[in-house]
């Protein structure tokens, strides 16, 4: 081997590079106080090797980016780890820049001749933070992208330059596939190259300077092999190991729901290291906003890249650190007051709910059978009866109507109901309580309507109220046999077992003795008939039409109460009617087992 | 053979060597990147597909006591090479402002761009970011709020019993509602 390496070493002297990187000296022997530029490196390695890996399976387009990260977060063997990796390292790099900056400047380190590589280090921590917030968009979810609308809107208020900037960041007026092709070569390219353009020249100008050493030395000098290294590889082991414990205590980095520009997300925060920002433009009134934004933290950036000058004066060094650490204690108040606004906000906690819930949902519906379409993914949640049916439920029926109480979305009402609850809708159970003399002019029913005093409910008060046994097992057919109309996937079980019960039932709806059809029709048509139609009642078709026109002759005719005819007066659209029938119904994609919860 | 000649004036020649490098340099450098730059400018010159006539949704729809209601704004977007005829494109704000008359905001924070919320309890809209708040009217309504200027009102019709907007978004985070160009 010998003559092999001397004869290489004689060609390119590399033994003399592989000295000068392993035996510089460190004066006053190794310490750990050195260790922070080494873990940053070793971050970075992180991110570099990570970040190509996830290069190979992510396609930014604003209908594969989430579709395509989803994949890599759920499918692909060990994705989520690598994301996870990726994701946690980032954090950590902020973290390790504030220590490592701290100690640079505690120690003085920034003083001639050091200045450039204090600028160069300061550089490096904008392009790092820039990393963060361009990688923040790339999942394209609901968080990032909102997230990052905010940060491109402040971008616009630049003066003079900023509505051009802005255009040119997000490749147009709005966002889309250019803003994600745009974001990713600034990732994975642009801001990647210059951070090993200015590493290789930040570590070449340290080497050229040496280590600042502390002063009293405690120890003779050493070299940088073995001593510093085994210090710097420990301290990056515990880096390591603290992302660890994150992404398996997560497992792996979360990902929201997929953007949609038209749904709104409340919960819109940046990353936790950028949350001083975020709150510190609360304080800002209207027409301020570029103070908080663009100006004070250009000058404060200012002046920290002043600091090599400023140290020259008597007091100059003190400045600077009594600076940084002022800064520090105001990121942490602003963090903790952001924090802490966030958590006693009770809409902030309502849409971070309704986020989790999103997330959850759009990961069932993607691993289903059917997939995601070429459209993407967030077709999928639109057309969701689960998510959207509560929405429409609440915006357009809960003004009258309850759901299990509530508006559909969990909301207790103030005002009380003036129409039926429908949660359960057409079920045995729920036509049950139609059927009890008890329970039908309650709230829950006929209570709140104009029909609390009609036929029905003086046919269940009366006629119903003192039944015989066999009487009773009657009731009990029909009732049977209207909610089997509905077909309803939680009754399957129950109409497939009673098939027998549900044939009587139907005859006795029809017979004189029930008097069903004395008012309804039922399965035959009946031009007198002046009550809802309970041919297919509680079936989709059956409730699309009386969503879409309560005031049909089929069901209440003129003696509708107050229910808007929501497809005649055009105030919903068919696939929204069809969404809260389904969900109504009960009808969704259900996961054959649940998949295991993050 | 004979020493070269020296040239009578070593110094021009020797500038002219410099600068014809500097600048053959320069053309090499500046080829790719005025090329590359030139097609990361083009967003520049891109105008947004403003001021699209949307029907949002019927004037029945709406609460007579003037209590706003939010819709989405469904028209076609085009991004990049990508057409949609019906997409959501945006949200809307509308309300009766008297029996046939519909004002309609943009719901969009004048602020930093969030979507607003509006809150029954209070009677006003509160954006979720950075607190601004504004009136049933849209105007701001507290002087500490961020935002510059009051919600964006948007141009709002009834046809038919159908209601028509104007859509449009604004530049955030100035006092003037300029177009987002």
């Amino acid at each position: 081997m010998k003559p092999i390496f001397a004869w290489l070493d004689q060609r390119t002297g590399y033994r003399k590079l592989v000295h000068e990187a392993l035996f510089e000296n460190v004066p006053g022997g190794s310490r750990w106080r050195y260790v922070w530029g080494s873990t940053l490196t070793f971050a970075l390695a992180i991110q570099f090797v990570t970040g190509v890996f996830l290069w190979m399976a992510y396609n930014p387009s604003s209908q594969t980016a989430w579709e395509s990260v989803y994949f890599i977060q759920n499918e692909m063997i060990g994705g989520w780890f690598l994301r996870g990796l990726h994701h946690y390292t980032a954090q950590a790099m902020t973290v390790l820049l504030v220590l490592h900056l701290m100690q640079v400047v505690i120690d003085g380190a920034y003083r001639a001749p050091r200045e450039v590589n204090f600028w160069f280090g300061v550089l490096l921590m904008l392009l790092v933070l820039a990393l963060s917030l361009t990688g923040y968009l790339l999942p394209w979810d609901q968080k990032g992208f909102w997230a990052t609308r905010v940060a491109t809107n402040i971008a616009a208020i630049t003066p003079i330059i900023g509505p051009a900037l802005q255009k040119i960041i997000i490749g147009g007026s709005d966002y889309g596939h250019h803003t994600l092709s745009r974001f990713f070569a600034l990732h994975a390219g642009v801001l990647p190259g210059a951070v090993i353009a200015l590493l290789v020249g930040h570590i070449y100008l340290f080497r050229r300077h040496g280590i600042t050493a502390k002063q009293p030395f405690q120890k003779p000098d050493a070299a940088f092999w073995p001593d510093q290294v085994l210090k710097d590889v420990v301290a990056c082991l515990a880096v390591l190991a603290t992302v660890l414990f994150f992404i398996v205590r997560n497992h792996g980095a979360e990902l929201g729901a997929p953007a949609d520009p038209s749904e709104p997300y409340s919960a819109a925060r940046p990353e936790w290291y950028f949350l001083f920002l975020f709150q510190f433009l609360k304080y800002f009134p209207g027409g301020t906003e570029v103070w908080g934004a663009i100006i004070l933290p250009g000058v404060l950036l200012a002046v920290i890249f002043a600091m090599p000058f400023l140290g020259k004066w008597r007091l100059g060094h003190r400045f600077n650190l009594g600076l940084l650490w002022c800064l520090l204690i105001a990121v942490a108040l602003l963090t903790f007051q952001a924090k802490r606004e966030d958590r006693g906000n009770r809409d902030y906690l309502a849409a971070e709910r309704e986020a989790q819930i999103n997330a959850e949902r759009i990961r069932e519906l993607a691993g289903a059978p059917a997939g995601i379409p070429v459209t993407g993914a967030v077709s999928l949640l639109r057309t969701d009866p689960l998510i959207q049916g509560p929405k429409l439920f609440a915006q357009h029926c809960a003004s009258c109507h309850r759901f299990d109480g509530h508006d559909g979305m969990g909301r207790e009402l103030a005002e009380p109901p003036s129409a039926a609850d429908l949660k359960n809708f057409a079920s045995r159970e729920w036509i049950q309580g139609l059927m009890d003399p008890a329970r039908i002019a309650s709230p829950r029913y006929l209570g709140g309507t104009k029909f609390k005093d009609g036929k029905m409910a003086k046919f269940v008060k009366k006629d119903l109220a003192a039944l015989t046994s066999e009487e009773q097992m009657h009731l009990a057919r029909v009732v049977a046999a209207l909610a089997a109309e509905a077909g309803l996937k939680s009754q399957d079980a129950l109409d497939r077992g009673g098939a027998g019960e549900i044939e009587e039932g139907r005859a006795l709806m029809v017979g004189e003795k029930m008097r069903c059809t004395e008012c309804h029709q039922f399965r035959k048509a009946d031009a007198d008939a002046t009550a809802p139609d309970l041919t297919g009642y509680g079936s989709r078709q059956w409730m699309m039409e009386i969503i879409g026109n309560p005031g049909h002759e089929r069901f209440y005719g003129k003696r509708n109460d107050r229910m808007p005819a929501f497809a005649e007066e055009k105030r919903l659209g068919t696939l929204e009617i069809g969404l809260l029938a389904d969900w109504l119904r009960g009808e969704w994609y259900n996961p054959p087992t649940r998949p295991r919860v993050r | 053979m004979t020493a070269p000649i020296p040239s009578p004036n070593p110094d021009r020649r020797g500038f002219f060597k410099r600068l014809s490098a500097v600048l053959i340099g320069a053309v090499l450098g500046l080829v790719p990147l005025a090329s590359g730059f030139l097609m990361l400018f083009d967003p520049v010159r891109r105008r947004s597909q403003a001021g699209q006539r949307v029907k949002v949704t019927s004037l029945a729809a709406l609460p007579a006591d003037g209590i706003p209601r939010k819709f989405p704004v469904i028209a076609s977007r085009t991004d990049a090479w990508n057409k949609s005829p019906q997409v959501p494109i945006g949200a809307v704000y509308l309300r009766r402002s008297g029996m046939d008359v519909v004002e309609a905001f943009n719901v969009v924070c004048p602020h930093a761009g969030c979507f607003v919320d509006f809150k029954p309890e209070g009677k006003s809209f509160l954006c979720p970011c950075h607190n601004s708040t504004f009136d049933l009217n849209g105007a701001v309504n507290d002087p500490k709020s961020p935002s510059p200027r009051g919600l964006d009102s948007l141009e709002a019709e009834v046809r038919n019993g159908e209601v028509w907007i104007q859509f449009q978004n604004f530049r955030a985070g100035i006092s003037g509602k300029i177009p987002e160009a």
